[in-house]
């Protein structure tokens, strides 16, 4: 079994928080199974599309404990949408020969949710989101998720290659070690342009976006409210303002 | 004129109320069509629900398997509506599961995707409130169907009685969108109170409720409000996770939000600063969600909630 793992660079160039924990649970359904590294059943590869310093990022997972890392950034990516942003990642993945691809369930920058399905779509693999639990079953190959959203707990089964996306509250990411920190240094990491994926540039970045911005305007500060000392009547207080409003 | 499908979400057993909000919306933009995937043999009694707003047709498609196989089952049948109906714009409610059909659908039909916007004008410009509350961002879909997912509660529905046209379609799920199976599902535990998401009111506790929710509760079920908890006091176990308001939690916009015992971190914020009226309860004069509160009580939650509580029981009765 192999995992992969994808991260999409924040603005501020740390590990997108979400993501650790996707890290975290590909390490551990590989710990859970004989382990990964050199001489181990599994190997964790990290996948992330972003600007240069998204080598800073993968470092940080190889440091955490996967075994490489294949990276792509190019200029002519910046400005992708969510279309463009899962062609580029769903062409590294079939590249590969993975059974897994584990994300987080949204990135800090853009929050859309879209991705993990968007990939799954793509490939033609399974969709197995919104993961607050995992098991996987490697003879089998195979694995059972519980998917935590608004409209309760699903537990869902697949057989591989799937796409999983997991919720924060899955794990506990763990901290680098100092021995993982110089580990990471001699690690394999691919970094790869748009050219060797082979699609074409007028389909991703800010030309191949299939959405436009018209205007970003920052919006004006909430107007200054109500602010009240709780004397022993605050309660009523709050009621009749609720009143007003006709909230009530 | 245009022709705008909506996307009516089944809730239990009613549609969900967002659908006559995507209708509004989709109204000021074009004919609705209202596309509904129900279970086989139920698709005439949740029609009958769509009674109501600016929805002219219904399309019913009956199968057991969106229920069975998830968001690309859903996203197939819709899919093919739009390839062979062609309408200007989807619309489609901002949960987990809408956001994620309506990215399937992007990849299928090669259109683009907005999401989570509050408003859709005549042109299908998108609006969007972004960065925690501090920005809002027009944009329009510029290539193939616009996809546009929509947050709950962020408009007033109209609900007009309606009585739309009603057809039936047959269509058929390829195996491609059948390779993750539902085994199980628990409802979410609401306690009977609403849907935080979908709710009008929502009362939050965080950890100034030091896992005492009882306050909290009842002041919410005086309100007939949903209950949310920041990440402290799910965190520690008092709330489910499910109720977690914030980044990696809910975001909620319900027209008044109680925050007791919440200090407002940014995090916190970003799930629910766009609310219409904020109203915060807490120890600290210097409690940063101070600056967001419409009405600010520096007091005990202890104290201030039981009376309000009382307050409005009397009132009621
Ligand atoms: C990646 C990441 C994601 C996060 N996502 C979220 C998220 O989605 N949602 C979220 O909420 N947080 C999130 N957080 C956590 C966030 O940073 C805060 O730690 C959290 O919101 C604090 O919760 P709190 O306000 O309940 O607790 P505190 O910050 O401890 O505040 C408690 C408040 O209660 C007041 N208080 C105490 N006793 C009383 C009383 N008797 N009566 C009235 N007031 C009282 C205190 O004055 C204080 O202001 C996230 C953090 C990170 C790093
Ligand atoms: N550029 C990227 N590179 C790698 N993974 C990404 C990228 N963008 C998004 N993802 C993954 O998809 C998840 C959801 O992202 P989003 O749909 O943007 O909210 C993230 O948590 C990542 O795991």
């Amino acid at each position: 079994m192999e995992g992969g793992r994808l991260d999409r660079l924040s603005v501020d160039s740390v590990l997108n928080d979400l993501d650790e924990y996707a890290v975290e649970e590909a390490l551990r359904i590989a710990e859970a199974h004989g382990g990964n590294g050199a001489g181990a059943p599994h190997s964790v590869t990290v996948i992330s599309m972003g600007p240069e310093r998204t080598v800073d990022v993968a470092r940080k997972a190889l440091s955490m404990g996967a075994d490489s890392a294949i990276i792509i950034t190019d200029d002519a990516l910046a400005g992708s949408d969510a279309l463009g942003t899962s062609k580029v990642l769903a062409a590294l993945i079939a590249k590969g020969d993975f059974d897994l691809v584990i994300c987080g369930t949204e990135s800090t920058d853009a929050r859309m949710s879209v991705i993990p399905a968007m990939i799954a779509m793509r490939l033609g693999w399974a969709q197995l989101t919104f993961a607050g639990s995992v098991t996987v079953d490697p003879v089998a190959k195979s694995a059972v998720i519980a998917r935590m959203t608004e409209s309760g707990v699903e537990k869902m089964s697949a057989s591989f290659p799937a796409v999983i996306s997991v919720v924060e509250k899955i794990n506990e990411p763990r901290y680098p070690s100092f021995k993982g920190i110089m580990a990471a240094k001699k690690k394999l990491m691919e970094v790869q342009t748009l050219a060797s994926t082979g699609i074409d540039a007028n389909l991703v970045g800010t030309a191949g976006s299939k959405s436009t911005v018209i205007d970003a305007v920052p919006r004006p500060p909430r107007a200054a409210g109500i602010k009240v000392v709780d004397e022993g009547n605050a309660g009523t207080e709050l009621v009749n303002f609720l009143v007003e409003k006709k909230l009530i | 004129m245009s022709e705008i499908f909506v996307l009516a979400e089944i809730a239990g057993e009613k549609v969900a109320k967002t659908t006559f909000e995507l209708a509004t919306l989709g109204a000021h933009a074009g004919s609705v069509t209202a596309i509904l995937l129900a279970p086989a043999g139920r698709g005439a009694e949740f029609a009958a629900h769509l009674n109501a707003g600016p929805i002219e047709r219904v399309i019913v498609v009956e199968s057991d398997e969106f229920a069975r196989y998830g968001v690309p089952a859903s996203a197939y049948a819709i899919s093919q509506l739009l390839t062979s109906q062609k309408p200007s714009a989807l619309l489609i409610a901002s949960s987990a599961f809408g956001k994620e059909v309506a990215g399937c659908v992007a990849v299928l039909t090669d259109s683009g995707i907005i999401t989570d916007a509050v408003d859709v004008a005549a042109d299908l410009t998108a609006t969007q409130i972004i960065f925690g509350g501090s920005m809002t961002v027009h944009s329009r879909v510029s290539s193939g169907i616009s996809i546009i997912t929509i947050r709950p509660n962020a408009i007033t529905p109209d609900l007009k009685a309606s009585t739309p046209e009603i057809t039936n379609e047959s269509i058929e799920i390829p195996p491609t969108a059948k390779l993750a199976e539902v085994l199980s599902l628990e409802p979410p535990i609401t306690g009977g109170r609403p849907e935080l998401t979908e709710a009008q009111i929502v009362v939050s506790g965080g950890r100034g409720t030091s896992g005492d929710f009882s306050p909290v509760e009842a002041f919410a079920d005086v309100l007939g409000a949903a209950v949310g908890a920041s990440r402290a006091a799910t965190d520690a176990g008092w709330y489910p996770h499910s109720h977690q308001v914030g980044q990696t939690g809910k975001t909620v916009s319900p027209q008044l939000y109680v925050a007791c015992g919440i200090s407002g971190a940014i995090q916190h914020r970003a799930g629910m600063q766009t609310s219409k009226t904020i109203v915060v309860i807490n120890k600290d004069p210097e409690a940063p969600i101070f600056e967001l509160a419409d009405f600010g009580v520096v007091g005990d939650l202890f104290a201030v909630l039981p009376q309000a509580t009382e307050g409005v029981r009397a009132r009621k009765s």
